[in-house]
């Protein structure tokens, strides 16, 4: 082992008596799960430990440990009682991890997050990480989420498939659904389930925020054993062989759409417009966006979705113009 | 019935020998035994009283060979965060001494209820990137061993943060080290502009789940806030540690807030909307009854206006399955926002698909 060995094992060693302490007579299998080693490992740690104590090195001031079975128990402790503190950098590792969950509703229960965060911070004391400063104050995504995410991790925990009320934004469209739920995941910021949906008889992220309503059934989730979970690395939307592209011309007020949504190309036009190209799945939400931004965008391609925006927006003017 | 973990058949300490030839271990029981041995004393203890003393050290060939392991070994524990003393435990001491104060060793007593426990096992496992996802792991080890029980079975919700905030960690590092950053910031989507910043960073700042540095960019001469996810890596440290002064005063959460809260509810708009149509406006206001305008079949909304030209885009993207009842400013901005439409997409246009490098 190099040194990068000692500076990874060291802490651990230092742990391990009072972990040990905490837990007379756990199973050492247990113990190495917990600190992510293998028996092997552990029992390697727990010989060189067993050399160890204070100057005088007798009888009294070495760590003695005791086995019976396949479990281990601290008989003298040496001194060491109480774990190292936490490093500035482990702190801010949970701590901003906590935050993020608190941020993000559905996929934690966020008061027991809050609570956890506010005792991880006060028994850090020192580490606390400077420099970070973080909204908890209440975020409004509409009455019911709470519940349904509650009950949505309910079902994960049990293993129980869920009849989902499920807007997507994509058709403008709420359907009914069963899914059998796979994992909680936090994308771009927000909370997603990640499930196979029977009806897609595929694999798909559904945004906490837009499941409406949550129905836990009695049957068990049984995703397909090749269901793949999604890569979200590059986000949450993940392009698809059959989504097709548009070409987007944008003036300068309507780049933000560039920012907003998922666009392959970027090609700058004369008077700080941008040319973009932009896969979309369903052509209603196409023409919803451009009809939307107004003059602010005009679509190039494809043709026939030209005409369509041309027509609704001729159809609009004749129906509603009048009223008011 | 208990037996121990290998017959006493040797002496255990101080070491006749090292029973198995792993240098590693050799240093790390070294180590284990300093730590102890300083913990236990409140005196000072000189660098050749730890040598007397602790095993291991008496190995060392020569005195020079001695320091540099010392050396060594104090750095190590520095690392790691072990708060070492250094002090004379009088005016006749010659050299400084050593020695680690307990109560500031020892992680603070903590007990965490089980949804807790739970919710801290969650976090621990947000990251994907090895730095922050090790940091969280040492945390969790240390919490387990101050008595807290981690549940860490719940496999079943994985919360993940995607690699998007890549450059999180060497940001923070560079507040917390007051240093300057230089990085490529992205505009846009993937395929959005780049352009070369530097900053002083103030902060790292999280509103609606989203990261954002805070800081001086130098670039602009003016305060600024950047999403982290639009900061490419390599974040590159420049000038000297220290050289970044926060302004007194300064509220790095009202620099988020002030760029990207969104506007105050002004005022209610009464819209139809086409039977079956419309779904997301039925979920974002509130229903007021079925209604039939012109003869069709709808329903009337409700809907709070914040931002006039959001709500007017929201409303005009549904073409002739909405008509907005009230007020006259927003059917007014609607009806523009067709009539541009309209204008731009009067006849179908041929332009071939962007080619090129973007830029």
């Amino acid at each position: 082992m190099s040194a990068t060995g000692v500076t990874e094992r060291l802490p651990r060693l230092l742990s391990l008596v009072p972990y040990l302490i905490a837990r007379p007579g756990i199973r050492v299998a247990e113990a190495a799960a917990d600190f992510g080693i293998s028996e092997r490992q552990l029992r390697r740690d727990l010989e060189l430990l067993w050399m160890c104590g204070l100057p005088g090195y007798g009888p009294g001031d070495l760590v003695d440990l005791s086995f019976s079975g396949d479990t281990v128990s601290v008989t003298e402790d040496a001194g060491m009682r109480r774990p190292l503190r936490l490093t500035t950098a482990e702190a801010t590792a949970l701590l901003v991890a906590l935050r993020t969950l608190a941020e993000t509703p559905g996929v934690a229960d966020t008061a027991a997050v809050r609570r956890a965060t506010a005792k991880i911070e006060h028994a850090v004391g020192d580490a606390t990480p400077t420099g970070l400063a973080v909204d908890l104050g209440p975020i409004d995504l509409g009455v019911g989420e709470s519940a349904t995410a509650t009950t949505i991790r309910e079902a994960l925990t049990a293993g129980r498939a869920l009849r989902i009320r499920y807007y997507t934004a994509g058709r403008d469209a709420v359907s009914q659904r069963t899914v059998d739920p796979m994992r909680l995941l936090i994308a771009d910021g927000r909370g997603y389930l990640e499930a196979w949906c029977r009806r897609a008889e595929g694999v798909r992220l559904f945004r906490l925020d837009r499941v409406d309503d949550v129905l836990v059934l009695a049957e068990p989730a049984a995703p397909p054993p090749d269901a793949e979970p999604t890569d979200v690395s590059e986000g949450p939307f993940r392009p698809r062989a059959e989504h097709r592209s548009a070409v987007l011309q944008l003036e300068p007020e309507a780049r933000w759409v560039a920012e907003y949504y998922p666009v392959e190309e970027v090609v700058e036009v004369d008077g700080g417009r941008a040319r973009v190209l932009l896969r979309y799945a369903d052509p209603d939400w196409l023409v919803r966006l451009v009809l939307g931004l107004g003059g602010g965008a005009r679509l190039l391609e494809p043709a026939d979705l030209v005409e369509v925006i041309g027509q609704r927006a001729r159809a609009a003017l004749a129906a509603g113009g009048g009223a008011g | 019935m208990y037996r121990l973990l290998e017959p006493p058949d040797c002496p255990r300490s101080p070491r006749a020998g090292p029973y198995d030839a792993d240098v590693s271990s050799v240093r790390a029981e070294r180590l284990v035994n300093l730590v102890l041995c300083l913990l236990s004393t409140r005196q000072f203890l000189s660098a050749e009283r730890i040598r007397a003393i602790v095993p291991g050290y008496a190995d060392a060939p020569g005195d020079a060979s001695f320091f540099r392991m010392f050396e060594r070994d104090k750095t190590e524990l520095r690392e790691l965060g072990i708060p070492l003393e250094t002090g004379r435990n009088s005016g006749f001491d010659t050299v400084d001494g050593y020695r680690i104060a307990r109560g500031d060793y020892e992680l603070g007593e903590i007990h965490l209820e089980p949804d807790e426990a739970a919710a801290v096992a969650l976090a621990a496992r947000l990251w994907e990137s090895p730095e922050l996802a090790d940091a969280a792991h040492g945390a969790l080890v240390k919490l387990r061993a101050a008595g807290v029980e981690v549940d860490d079975d719940r496999s079943r919700i994985q919360p993940r943060v995607g690699a998007t905030e890549a450059a999180f960690a060497p940001l923070l590092a560079a507040v917390q080290a007051g240093r300057v950053v230089s990085f490529d910031h992205r505009r846009g989507g993937p395929a959005g502009e780049v352009t070369r910043r530097t900053v002083e960073p103030w902060g790292v700042v999280s509103w609606r789940g989203r990261w954002y540095l805070v800081g001086h960019d130098r670039d602009r001469d003016a305060p600024r806030s950047f999403r982290v996810s639009r900061i490419l890596e390599p974040v590159t440290p420049t000038g000297r540690t220290g050289a970044v002064r926060v302004p007194a005063g300064v509220d790095l959460m009202a620099m988020v807030r002030h760029n990207v809260e969104p506007p105050p509810v002004t005022g209610v708009a009464r819209v139809w909307v086409a039977a079956g149509r419309a779904q997301g406006l039925r979920r974002l206001g509130r229903r007021r009854g079925p209604r039939t305008l012109d003869g069709r079949p709808g329903e009337e909304l409700e809907l709070d206006l914040r931002s006039l030209e959001t709500v007017a885009r929201w409303l005009s993207g549904h073409g002739p399955d909405v008509i907005v009842l009230h007020p006259e400013e927003l059917a007014a901005a609607v009806r523009a926002n067709w009539a541009a439409a309209a204008a731009a997409h009067a006849r179908p246009v041929h332009h071939p698909v962007p080619t090129g490098a973007p830029g």
